[in-house]
């Protein structure tokens, strides 16, 4: 009897407990190849047609997305375009950065080392982003037994081999590089005695590349990037989103309009190079999933580099991670690390009964737990509403020993200790959670995007880098190369930039075609930060205006 | 927050604002206790004490009265990490106020982590900087520490100023990087990369079935 589970869920926990001695030996099933097909066209978000839609308008147009993205492309700038004064320049630089996470700050750091005048705009505070999430770690083949071809044929493997080829080229071949240069800004890689990096195996890697600090990866390569940026003196404005590129009049970037977020005044800004690095679009809640993401993760640089005429692609691939946290609500939609099922733990239904092979790849597990709950209505409903399976993490101490999970797990054991859950003893509830969006704006292997003179994109906001399906450990290494490689080509760019006029009238002839297509006009976008707040409407007074 | 909102049992205070009608620009990040965004100062009725905790991890209670600290004024130093050498001096050099600490223990008692950040602010004075960097490691920055430090330090720029030291000048070297970094220098790997790049799908298949998995 655990306090922090409800009646309901105890009664539940007493059958998976009653199971779990016959589930020791008990193997179930892997899924043939057609019914793996089968089950992830009747579950998985990315193969129901319900999910997505044809995008109307732009470079893309007839591109299929999910619904939640195609609304805010499909959304009028917070700028009139027409009207918007763009005579007042406020901020006039070489190189302007939009975002400030692992991608944003690598990318000012590389820029400000080439000599460019630099300015880092940012949604939040500068570290504000999924990079200081990330526990897992970062690959890179840096060991003898390894190479950069084998890393090259794990990530086309992971992606289902349509991934683009430089991209994936400049990702491996950098990967050494990058670990480098952050070993060199003092970053606390685990380490044996002799300096040699400790690395494990991540799901689809054929080495053991995968570089990690302890389980805050993420957060220790981000803090040390934060705290160069500013050792440097580079210029940052926080809680300072852009809201809408500036252009030549046609496909060149010439700088962006910024908001103060609480203020609400706006800014131009000049710049002869733009990069956008504000990361994905996982608070966007495709098809009404919990997310692992970041508060401000809400696509804003899709958003306006397709209203500039940046091509988007494989953003009908999104990555749900099978388990995260269903309970306790104050953790909902949050990591449960693969390892916890490679160390043994089964997922059950209600009755305690297995119901899908734990390693199956992640979309099919996913999908398995989807039917199991809404389907098969076996699942477990919260109070909250939220449904789930049970995770079977008690099994991890009886196959390995008494102490795995303080050892090897320790995050994970801190988390639910929290709130009175002791993963060792009782199992832990989980549900598929939006993890990361695979694709993104269609880039070069130098950042640049294809379709717009002097706009790059890095990190998550891009696209081909992992095919339809992200590795473990790629995303780190994703911003933190990509990052590096945007700060140098936009400053390399930015010498032979002449600035001229400013434009918006990109977003006008995007706001006539919004109009052709028959889209009303009452949604705007970015939205900025997702709709959390709980307002109750009166009729007659209307606080916004 | 001057007033009293009445909001389901069980919510976080981040979930209890939002309930309550609040939309957060400060004061709200990760949401998943990673970024220390969401520092939060409260007390309870009939407690003279102060306590403290993270927004998105902390459950509201009857009788909660809160307010956050999104964003503390702290003191950083500013240096060039290359530079700096592992010892008490230039440490103190860009943190003097380091020796002011009293020794109260209200900055580990103020911690959300359960870091112990009284004896590593200790370690700091003894220039033990390999420990200073041990023990801090999974601080959040959220600031707490220094909000409630009667010395005024700011003890979580310590601590990240020991870690960058360590990182760059305590701990050793990764031989096996720094000669794969040469080798790709070098253009050891320039030609086989190409050579995949220009694979059709079916051989890249033909190769990465082949591949043979490193052992656990």
């Amino acid at each position: 009897m655990n306090v922090s589970y409800t009646p309901k869920m105890n009664e539940s926990i007493q059958a998976v407990e009653a199971t779990r001695q016959r589930r020791y030996a008990e193997r179930h099933l892997r899924l043939s190849p057609e019914e793996k097909q089968r089950l992830l066209k009747e579950f998985h978000p990315d193969f129901r047609p319900d999910t997505m839609r044809p995008i109307k308008v732009g470079v893309s147009k007839g591109s299929v997305m999910p619904h939640e993205l195609v609304d805010v492309l499909e959304s009028r700038s917070r700028l009139d375009p027409d009207i918007f004064p763009l005579d007042k320049i406020d901020y006039d630089v070489d190189v302007l950065v939009i975002g400030g996470g692992g991608a944003g700050a690598s990318t000012a750091l590389m820029a400000h080392a080439a000599g460019a005048d630099v300015l880092l705009v940012t949604k939040l505070r500068l570290g504000d982003a999924n990079t200081m999430m990330a526990q897992g770690g970062i690959q890179a083949a840096d060991k003898a037994n390894d190479s950069p071809a084998l890393h090259y044929l794990d990530v086309m493997g992971g992606g289902g081999f349509v991934n683009k080829p430089e991209l994936v080229k400049a990702l491996v071949y950098d990967a050494p590089l990058a670990i480098k240069w952050l070993e060199d800004l003092g970053c606390m890689f685990d380490k044996e005695p002799d300096g040699t990096m400790i690395t494990q195996h991540g799901g689809g890697t054929c080495r053991k590349r995968m570089h990690a600090a302890r389980d805050y990866s993420g957060a220790e390569i981000m803090r040390t990037l934060r705290d160069e940026v500013r050792n440097r003196g580079i210029p940052v404005l926080e809680f300072s989103p852009a809201v809408e590129l500036l252009s030549d009049g046609e496909g060149t970037c010439r700088g962006a309009v910024i908001m103060n977020l609480e203020t609400k005044e706006f800014f131009v800004v000049r710049a002869k190079t733009v990069v956008v690095s504000t990361g994905g679009f996982g608070r966007l809640h495709i098809d009404d999933f919990p997310t692992t993401n970041h508060y401000g993760a809400t696509a804003d640089g899709l958003v306006m580099t397709y209203r500039l005429g940046g091509r988007l692609v494989f953003l009908d691939a999104t990555q749900f991670h099978p388990t995260g946290a269903a309970y306790p609500e104050q953790i909902v939609g949050l990591l449960i690390t693969e390892k916890v099922r490679s160390l043994g733990a089964q997922l059950v239904n209600v009755y305690g009964e297995q119901f899908v092979y734990p390693l199956e790849t992640r979309d099919a597990v996913s999908s398995a737990i989807i039917r199991e709950c809404l389907e098969r209505e076996k699942g477990i409903v919260t109070e909250t509403g939220q449904p789930g399976v049970w995770l079977d993490s008690p099994m991890i101490e009886q196959i390995h020993g008494e102490g795995t999970i303080l050892r090897s797990l320790p995050a994970m054991y801190r988390q639910y200790a929290r709130f009175d859950i002791d993963m060792r003893k009782t199992p832990i509830l989980v549900f598929p959670t939006l993890h990361y969006q695979n694709g993104g704006v269609d880039i070069r292997d130098d950042t640049s995007v294809t379709t717009v003179e002097n706009l790059f994109v890095a990190g998550e906001t891009s696209g081909g880098v992992h095919g339809r399906n992200r590795l473990m450990g790629n995303s780190l290494l994703d911003v933190v190369v990509f990052g590096r490689r945007a700060g140098m080509a936009a400053a390399e760019k930015a010498r032979h930039v002449k600035p001229g006029a400013l434009s918006l009238a990109h977003v006008s002839r995007y706001h006539k075609e919004l109009d052709d297509a028959g889209i009303t006009k009452d949604k705007v976008s970015p939205i900025l930060l997702p709709p959390y707040a709980r307002y109750q409407s009166v009729p007659g007074a209307d606080p916004a205006v | 927050m001057g007033k009293a909102y009445e909001v389901p049992k069980g919510l976080t205070i981040m979930k209890a604002m939002e309930y309550a009608g609040y939309q957060f620009i400060r004061g709200c990040g990760c949401r998943g206790g990673f970024c220390g965004a969401c520092g939060t100062v409260y007390r309870m009725p009939d407690d003279y004490r102060l306590k403290v905790g993270l927004a998105c991890q902390t459950v509201v209670a009857d009788g909660m009265y809160l307010t956050q600290i999104p964003v503390f004024p702290a003191n950083k130093a500013v240096y060039d990490v290359e530079k700096l050498r592992p010892v008490l001096g230039d440490m103190l050099k860009l943190y003097p106020e380091l020796t002011r600490c009293l020794g109260c223990n209200t900055c580990t008692k103020a911690c959300p982590q359960d870091l112990d950040v009284m004896n590593y602010m200790a370690a700091a004075m003894r220039g033990d900087i390999a420990r200073v960097a041990d023990m801090s490691f999974d601080c959040l920055m959220c600031g707490l520490c220094a909000v409630r430090c009667p010395a005024e330090t700011v003890q979580y720029n310590i601590a990240i100023l020991a870690r960058r030291i360590y990182g760059r000048h305590v701990a050793p070297r990764a031989a096996h990087l720094a000669s794969r970094v040469e080798e790709l220098l070098d253009g050891a790997f320039d030609l086989r990369l190409d050579e995949l790049t220009k694979l059709t799908r079916a051989e890249l298949e033909a190769l990465y079935n082949e591949r043979d998995i490193e052992p656990e």
